[in-house]
C-alpha cells in the first residue's frame, strides 16, 4: 500500500490514472505459476469485465483517504478526476470492444452464407438430446425447452464443480483441463473448419501441406494463448477460436433450442452474476479473498495495462490495493461463463491470459484494457450466426441483429460506468438481439420486401 | 443513454485519438433508432396488411402508400428524439466538463447523427440488392427496368446524402427553434419518398431528389458557418498549392 500511495502522492494527475489503472487491472500475472491461478480463476473471470469505470473510483478515493495530509481536498478533486475518468474510459472501452465483437460476428456470418457445411443438419450435441422432428409445434416447443433444460442444467453443474475446484485450490487439474479444451480447439476444428472451406471453394491441398499449415496454426496458437505472444496475435487467435466455437454450435444446435437457450443463458447470466449467492460471484470473492487474479484464461483483453518499475513491489501493491478496491466494490461484471458448458460440450477452452506477458517492467503507454470473457463472443456471434443462417436469405435481419448487440454492448458498458457494480454483459445484447431478429424476420422483411419490389424509398 | 453519449463526447475532449470514438458509438446509437422507427412502421403497416383483403390491388397500393408515408413521419419523429436526447447528453457534459464548454458540438452531433440515420437506411435498402447481384440471374427479364440496380445504387446514394444534410438542418432547426426549417425537412423526406412512386420512371424520381440534395447541401453549408467566400478560398487555395485553408 505504501508503494501505491507513494506513487499517487508523487503526482497528480498521471499518477491517480496509474494507480488506478493499477488497481482497477487484474495484476499481470508475473510468473507462470501464477498464470495457472489465473486459469483456475478463468472461468468466473469470464465475467470479468472492464473495471474500468467500477475500480477506479474506490482506489481514488480509498487512496485519497489513506494519503493523509490535504486529504478532504484531494478527495473531491479525486472524485471528479475520477468521473471524468470512468466518462473517459468508458466510451474508449466501448470502441475497443466493438471492433473484436465485429469481426468475430463477421468471420462467422462469412462462413455461414459461404460454407454450407455448417448450415447442415448432421446430428445434435449429446447436450440436446431432444430431437426437434416433431410432428406438431407444441411437441417441438416442449423439446426446445428440454433441451434447454438440459444444457443449461449442464452449464450450472460444470460452473460450480468448477468452483468447487477453485476453491479446493485444484489448480492443475483446471490448467489442465483448459490445455487440452485449446488443443480441441487450435487442432481439431480447424483441420474440419479449413477442410470445408477447401472443400467449398474446390481448392486442392495435399496431406504434408496441411499438416505443416495446422500444426503451426495450432502451435502458435498454444503458445499465444498460454504462455507470450504479442497482443494482436492473441486477440486474433481468440476471436477466431470464439468463431470457430460458435460456427459448432450453429450446427449442433437445432433450430428452436438455439433461440430459447440464446434466451435461458441470459437470464442465467443475469441470476449467476447479480445474486448474492450465485456460483459466478462466488467464484470472484474466493478469488477476492485469496487476492488472486481471477481467471486470466478465457478472456479478451483489447489492451495490456503496464506498470512503471512495478517488478516486485509491483505483487505487494497489488495485493493490498486489490484489497481496497475489493472491499470497496460488489464484484465485478460478470462475463458469461458458457466456457465452463462449451468446454464441457465439446471439451474446448480457450484459456487466455489476460496480460500477454512481458514483465512489468516495462512501462508502455497506460493503456486501459478492457476485458471480455469469450463466452460473451461466442454467445453474440451464435446470435448473428443463427439470424444469418436461418433469416431466410435476408441480410436485413444479420444486420439488424449485429446493430443490436453492438448498442446491447454499448448499454452494458454505460450501466457499468453508472453503476460502478458487476454487470452481466449478455443479458441487453441477446435481449435486443432476439427482439430484434424476431421482429425483423416477420415484420420488417415483407414490408421492406414489398418496397424493393415496387422500388419505393423511406 | 444520455452518460453513454456523454462519454463518447467526453472522450474526444481528452485524448486526441479519441476524436473517432464519438462517431463510432454515435452512429450505431443513431441506427438503431432509425432501426426502432422502421421497426414501429413496419408493425403498423403489417398490421393493416393482415387486417385488409390481400386481393385488392388499390387497398394494398393505398395501404403501400400510407405505409411509407407512415414510416417517413416516424423517422422524423425518431430523429427529434434523438435531438433530445443529445441535448441532454451534452448538457450533462457540460456540467462534467473543467472549463464549462462542450467537447463537442451540437453541429458535430448533427452530422455523425445524419450519417448514422443515412447509413442505416442504405444499408437496409441496398444489402439484399448487393446479395442479389452477385448471383446469376438477368435483370429485367420480365420486362421490367434494366436499370433496376443501377438507378437503386443513385436512389440509395441520393438518399445517404439527404439524410445526412436534414440531420444538419433539422437540429438547427431545433436549435434554433425555427420550426420551419423543421417543417421543411419533413417536407422534403416526404417528397423524395413520395417522388419514389414515380419509379420505375426514373426521370421523375431520380432528377429531382439529386436537385433536392443539391439544394439541401447549399443550406446546410450555410448553415454550418460556410459561405460562398469560403468554398472559393478553399477552391482557390488548392489549385494556387498553398497550404489549403478548410472552406468551412
Amino acid at each position: 500500500m505504501i508503494t501505491f500511495m507513494n506513487n499517487s502522492d508523487s503526482e497528480e494527475e498521471p499518477c491517480n490514472e496509474r494507480t488506478s489503472l493499477m488497481s482497477a487491472e487484474s495484476p499481470p500475472v508475473p510468473s507462470y505459476q501464477d498464470g495457472l491461478q489465473a486459469s483456475a480463476a478463468g472461468e468466473a473471470q469470464a465475467h470479468r469485465k472492464r473495471r474500468a469505470g467500477s475500480s477506479r473510483g474506490p482506489n481514488n478515493i480509498a487512496g485519497g483517504e489513506m494519503s493523509g495530509s490535504g486529504v478532504p481536498v484531494r478527495e473531491s478533486a479525486l472524485e471528479n478526476e475520477e468521473e471524468e475518468l470512468t466518462l473517459k474510459y468508458g466510451a474508449k472501452h466501448v470502441i475497443m470492444l466493438f471492433v473484436p465483437v465485429t469481426l468475430c460476428m463477421i468471420v462467422v456470418v462469412a462462413t455461414i452464407k459461404s460454407v454450407r457445411f455448417y448450415t447442415e443438419k448432421n446430428g445434435q450435441l449429446i447436450y440436446t438430446p431432444f430431437s426437434e422432428d416433431t410432428p406438431s409445434v407444441g411437441q417441438r416447443l416442449l423439446n426446445s425447452v428440454l433441451n434447454t433444460i438440459v444444457m443449461i442444467s449442464v452449464i450450472i453443474v460444470m460452473t460450480v464443480f468448477l468452483v468447487l475446484l477453485y476453491k479446493y485450490r485444484c489448480y492443475k487439474f483446471i490448467h489442465g483441463w483448459l490445455i487440452l479444451s485449446s488443443l480441441m480447439l487450435l487442432f481439431l476444428f480447424t483441420y474440419i473448419y479449413l477442410g470445408e472451406v477447401l472443400k467449398t471453394y474446390n481448392v486442392a491441398m495435399d496431406y504434408p501441406t496441411l499438416f505443416i499449415v495446422i500444426w503451426n496454426f495450432g502451435a502458435v496458437g498454444m503458445i499465444c494463448i498460454h504462455w507470450k505472444g504479442p497482443l494482436q496475435l492473441q486477440q486474433a487467435y481468440l476471436i477466431m477460436i470464439s468463431a470457430l466455437m460458435a460456427l459448432v454450435f450453429i450446427k449442433y444446435l437445432p433450430e428452436w433450442s438455439a433461440w430459447v437457450i440464446l434466451g435461458a443463458i441470459s437470464i442465467y447470466d443475469l441470476m449467476a452474476v447479480l445474486c448474492p449467492k450465485g456460483p459466478l460471484r462466488m467464484l470472484v470473492e474466493t478469488a477476492q479473498e485469496r487476492n488472486e487474479p481471477i481467471f486470466p484464461a478465457l478472456i479478451y483483453s483489447s489492451a495490456m495495462m503496464w506498470t512503471v518499475g512495478m517488478a516486485k513491489p509491483d505483487t505487494a501493491a497489488r495485493g493490498p490495493s486489490q484489497q481496497t478496491w475489493d472491499a470497496a466494490e460488489d464484484g465485478r461484471e460478470h462475463l458469461r461463463s458458457p466456457s465452463h458448458a462449451e468446454s464441457q460440450m465439446s471439451e474446448t477452452r480457450s484459456p487466455v491470459p489476460t496480460h500477454p506477458i512481458t514483465s512489468l517492467e516495462e512501462l508502455e503507454e497506460e493503456e486501459r484494457g478492457v476485458k471480455l470473457g469469450l463466452g460473451d463472443f461466442i454467445f453474440y456471434s451464435v446470435l448473428v450466426g443463427k439470424a444469418a443462417a436461418t433469416a431466410s436469405g435476408d441480410w436485413n435481419t444479420t444486420l439488424a441483429c449485429f446493430v443490436a448487440i453492438l448498442i446491447g454492448l454499448c448499454l452494458t458498458l454505460l450501466l457499468l460506468a453508472v453503476f460502478k457494480k458487476a454487470l452481466p454483459a449478455l443479458p441487453i445484447s441477446i435481449t435486443f438481439g432476439l427482439i430484434f431478429y424476431f421482429s425483423t424476420d416477420n415484420l420488417v422483411r415483407p414490408f421492406m420486401d414489398t418496397l424493393a419490389s415496387h422500388q419505393l424509398y423511406i | 443513454m444520455a452518460q453513454g453519449l456523454g462519454t463518447a463526447a467526453r472522450a474526444q475532449h481528452s485524448r486526441g485519438s479519441g476524436t473517432a470514438l464519438v462517431p463510432a458509438s454515435s452512429v450505431s446509437f443513431r441506427a438503431f433508432f432509425w432501426l426502432v422507427s422502421l421497426l414501429l412502421s413496419s408493425l403498423i403497416w403489417f398490421i393493416a396488411v393482415k387486417a385488409s383483403d390481400p386481393q385488392d390491388e388499390r387497398l394494398q397500393k393505398g395501404l403501400l402508400i400510407f405505409g411509407v408515408m407512415f414510416s417517413v413521419l416516424l423517422q422524423e419523429a425518431f430523429r427529434f428524439l434523438y435531438y433530445k436526447l443529445l441535448r441532454k447528453a451534452i448538457e450533462g457534459l457540460v456540467a462534467l466538463s473543467e472549463d464549462g464548454c462542450s467537447p463537442i458540438s451540437i453541429q458535430q452531433m448533427a452530422y455523425v447523427a445524419g450519417v448514422g440515420f443515412g447509413l442505416m437506411s442504405g444499408a437496409f435498402s441496398m444489402i439484399n440488392l448487393l446479395a442479389d447481384a452477385l448471383g446469376p440471374g438477368t435483370v429485367g427479364i420480365h420486362g421490367d427496368s434494366q436499370l433496376y440496380f443501377l438507378t437503386s445504387a443513385f436512389m440509395t446514394m441520393v438518399l445517404i446524402f439527404l439524410h445526412t444534410f436534414w440531420g444538419i438542418l433539422f437540429f438547427h432547426g431545433c436549435e434554433h427553434r425555427r420550426w420551419w426549417e423543421i417543417a421543411a425537412v419533413i417536407i422534403m423526406h416526404l417528397t423524395v419518398s413520395g417522388l419514389s412512386f414515380c419509379n420505375p420512371l426514373y426521370v421523375g424520381s431520380l432528377v429531382p431528389s439529386y436537385l433536392l440534395m443539391a439544394a439541401a447541401a447549399a443550406w446546410a453549408y450555410v448553415l454550418s458557418g460556410g459561405s460562398a467566400q469560403n468554398l472559393r478560398r478553399f477552391l482557390l487555395c488548392l489549385r494556387s498549392g498553398a497550404s489549403p485553408q478548410p472552406g468551412s
